[in-house]
């Protein structure tokens, strides 16, 4: 008890001490920095998904364009109006918001502030929205490399895949995943087949509902092991990691990674990441940052991930790299300038 | 119809503990204050500094500060604290001199900027109070309510679709209507356990924490498909509420300030006019307390306790209503930060009397308002959720507070304890 009295009483004089010290440090103004500001959606700053992608883009902003960066997190729905008043009141020169969630609170904020910039990852609106860069992915691109190559790895002839929500930036992934795998088939006369996905009914797919419960990612990835695929392409976040956990523990199957580099994010599973689907959010947000700096900011488009711009695209094989056939290596790299120079139109194969 | 427990069991305890009149009737005016506010102010001020503690261990450039010495490490934690709290305390209630400078250069919008911290934080302590209340009516009517989450979210979805889909009502009937719709919601929700315990004696905070997991799922499942918004390719969102179901807001944006918060207060008024002046209260109370007596006294039990759940339902239906028609204005399931759970520990604070919840509420909301504030400065949001959650440790443990700072326990206290009638403030 006298300890704790004792305690108290250091505290108190210790900041009757230090708050004579105070006014040396409190007043520094800060050089008139540009600030790049994200509010995230309720999945939070370190989600290993697109909030944490799209800071990365911010940091980049910060380091390499000298701006201040800065977030807020959003705890729940009200918050994303909150948020992003906060951050109008901070005078921040782009406004970066995160995901379809936050799609109609920065369209009534943008329309209410129309000087402000705004720039909306994983979204776009129809029809735009003056003063908002929409940041959108061909992610269908990327993808069907990585069913292409997963077509010509599988021991098995048959490949995986399930997303976490039946919605279009999940299913995208799928569907080039599958029309990449058909165009293998249709090309080697092959018959792979694709577990948890139908082209012709996106609904029908594998789906876990959630993005974050890893014990269901590992569950799918059983069953899907246990249906016979050996390459298995989770769409679902972190849930995707539980797959990958799976996948470890009977050593006889790969994954492949997205959104990031796994072999970089999820090490862990290095040695069963084959390669990873890549969406540089990072990146688009950069640019849109630098477009500001530039002045060249132009609200109301979309920038639009292509492999063409490097906004998607295939991670290196890394650990596997010897595994992979260099013929398959080299029909991969043709399929990407294929389809960069519009050779190949992915709605063209069924 | 259930067997009543004839031994005191843990819950029936705590019960007594959260639902006890703190302070004897005869101490009056403010000394009676005091006493009921002294234990809960002393464990927010406790709060504050373990959480002044852990900022200055979280914070990246403290640590470094010690690493060049040891003064510099104190000068800078001492200030990191200062900033923290400051921006604490100015997110939630506004700052002065801003506030005259904004009068000063007499811009309109910078003037709402800076008065909006004290309508901000009543904004987000509206739903605090909704579900504050719903918990506390379940406790004086001897009920865990923990389905409260559940209950808010099929509020919002019922008052969502009324919202959307009834369309060409006047502004003064679609709105109550919705909000009613919300209610409705949350009664059936609550009914259904309600039902259960007094019909089959099935325990209601097992059939409400399953009820929670059916109403998520639902929600899930209606908005990925029959209230999806059109065109949206099947994006887990509904379609945006018509105008005329807006619970109107008072000032111009960035203001949200709205009725919804007028409303609360008028069913916390409610519900303490309904449990300690109406006969129904009475029962209600009485069959809470001890379900024995209360039967003895030829009081329905089985009425008493689906009244209460539905009840309780109802008010955490409208704190989903409230969240959707004021604030949202469409569903999406990132609805809630945990309103209905957080409300359990708001009804402990609060005494489980309607005025202890609106005081906790403007609390926790005023808390959570300023943490934006503080968030700007790099000190993660999360901390206002442990300092929250150390209030409430302290508050339900309030001999931990006693002894830190030796307050004495009033003798008349202890005595109404043991010659306690039921509930708080009984006429």
């Amino acid at each position: 008890m006298k300890k704790l009295s004792l305690f108290l009483a250091v505290v108190v004089v210790l900041s009757l001490v230090l708050s004579a010290c105070q006014p040396a440090a409190t007043t520094q103004a800060p050089a008139a920095k540009k600030k790049i500001c994200q509010v995230t959606d309720t999945g939070g700053i370190d989600d290993k998904s697109f909030n944490a992608t799209a800071w990365k883009g911010a940091e980049m902003a910060q380091k390499e364009l000298g701006w201040e960066a800065k977030y807020l997190e959003s705890k729940e729905v009200a918050d994303y109006e909150k948020n992003i008043n906060a951050f109008l009141e901070e005078k921040c020169d782009l406004i970066v918001t995160v995901g379809f969630l936050l799609g109609d609170a920065t369209k009534a904020l943008a329309e209410a502030n129309p000087n402000a910039k705004f720039s909306i990852v994983d979204f776009s609106y129809d029809p735009p929205v003056a003063n908002v860069v929409g940041q959108v992915f061909a992610t269908d691109e990327a993808a069907f490399l990585a069913g292409y190559l997963a077509a010509g790895m599988t021991k098995t002839g048959k490949v995986g895949t399930f997303g976490g929500l039946s919605i279009p930036t999940v299913t995208i992934f799928m569907d080039g995943f599958t029309r990449g795998v058909k165009y293998y088939n249709q090309l080697k006369g092959t018959n792979v087949e694709v577990l948890g996905y139908d082209l012709n009914d996106p609904n029908k797919g594998l789906f876990t509902n959630s993005f974050d419960d890893q014990t269901k990612g590992k569950e799918f990835g059983i069953t899907l092991m246990d249906e016979g695929a050996d390459i298995i392409m989770p769409v679902a976040g972190p849930v995707g990691l539980g797959t990958a956990a799976a996948v470890k523990e009977r050593g006889n199957a790969l994954i492949i990674g997205v959104d990031s580099d796994w072999y970089l994010t999820a090490p862990d599973y290095a040695d069963i990441t084959l390669t990873s689907v890549m969406k540089f959010m990072d990146v688009t947000t950069f640019n849109v940052a630098k477009s500001v700096e530039d002045g060249t900011f132009k609200g109301g488009t979309n920038v639009v991930g292509t492999l063409a711009n490097g906004g998607v695209g295939l991670a290196p094989y890394h650990n596997l790299d010897s595994k992979v056939p260099a013929e398959l290596k080299s029909e991969i790299e043709q399929l990407k300038k294929d389809i960069i120079d519009g050779k190949i139109k992915l709605a063209d194969i069924k | 119809m259930s067997k009543p427990e004839n031994k005191p069991d843990v819950g029936k305890v705590f019960l007594e503990e959260v639902t006890r009149p703190p302070v004897n009737e005869r101490v009056r005016g403010w000394q009676r204050v005091g006493r009921v506010l002294l234990v809960p102010a002393l464990a927010v001020v406790t709060g504050l500094l373990l959480g002044a503690v852990l900022i200055i261990l979280t914070s990246e450039s403290v640590w470094e500060a010690f690493r060049v010495s040891l003064g510099s490490g104190l000068v800078t934690a001492w200030n990191t604290i200062v900033q923290a709290y400051t921006a604490l305390f100015t997110g939630a209630l506004g700052d002065p001199v801003r506030i005259v400078q904004a009068f000063q250069s007499g811009d309109a919008l910078e003037i709402r900027r800076a008065l909006n911290p004290i309508p901000e934080s009543l904004v987000n302590a509206t739903p605090y109070i909704f579900a504050g209340l719903a918990v506390a009516l379940g406790f004086r009517s001897g009920l865990f309510n923990i389905g409260v989450e559940g209950q808010l979210f099929m509020g919002a979805a019922a008052a969502t679709y009324v919202g959307y889909a009834v369309k060409g009502l006047p502004g003064f009937i679609h709105m109550p209507l919705a909000f009613l719709a919300g209610a409705l919601g949350g009664a059936v929700w609550g009914f259904i356990p309600g039902w259960l315990k007094a019909k089959t004696g099935g325990h209601e905070v097992i059939n409400t924490i399953m009820m929670n997991w059916i109403a998520f799922r639902l929600t899930e499942w209606l908005l990925g498909g029959p209230m999806t918004r059109p065109g949206s390719g099947g994006l887990p969102i509904s379609p945006m509420i018509e105008k005329t179901a807006e619970i109107p807001q008072f000032f111009p944006a960035p203001i949200r300030f709205h009725l919804g918060f007028f409303i609360a207060l008028g069913m916390a008024w409610l519900v303490h006019w309904l449990l300690f002046k109406t006969t129904w209260g009475f029962d209600l109370r009485t069959v809470g307390a001890n379900p024995n007596a209360a039967r003895y006294a030829g009081m329905n039990i089985t009425r008493n306790i689906i009244l209460a759940m539905t009840l309780s339902g109802a008010l955490a239906g409208m704190a989903g209503a409230n969240q959707i028609l004021a604030v949202n204005r469409s569903m999406a399931l990132g609805l809630s930060p945990g309103y209905g759970f957080d409300s359990i520990a708001l009804a402990l604070l609060g005494n489980s009397t309607p005025v202890g919840v609106i005081l906790s509420s403007l609390l926790f909301g005023a808390l959570r308002n300023g943490a934006t504030r503080m968030e700007l400065l790099r000190i993660p949001n999360d901390i206002v959720s442990i300092i929250q959650a150390l209030i409430l440790v302290f508050v339900a443990a309030p001999a931990i507070i006693r002894t830190i700072y030796r307050v004495k326990v009033p003798k008349e206290a202890e005595e109404a304890v043991f010659v306690g009638s039921w509930g708080g403030g009984n006429k």
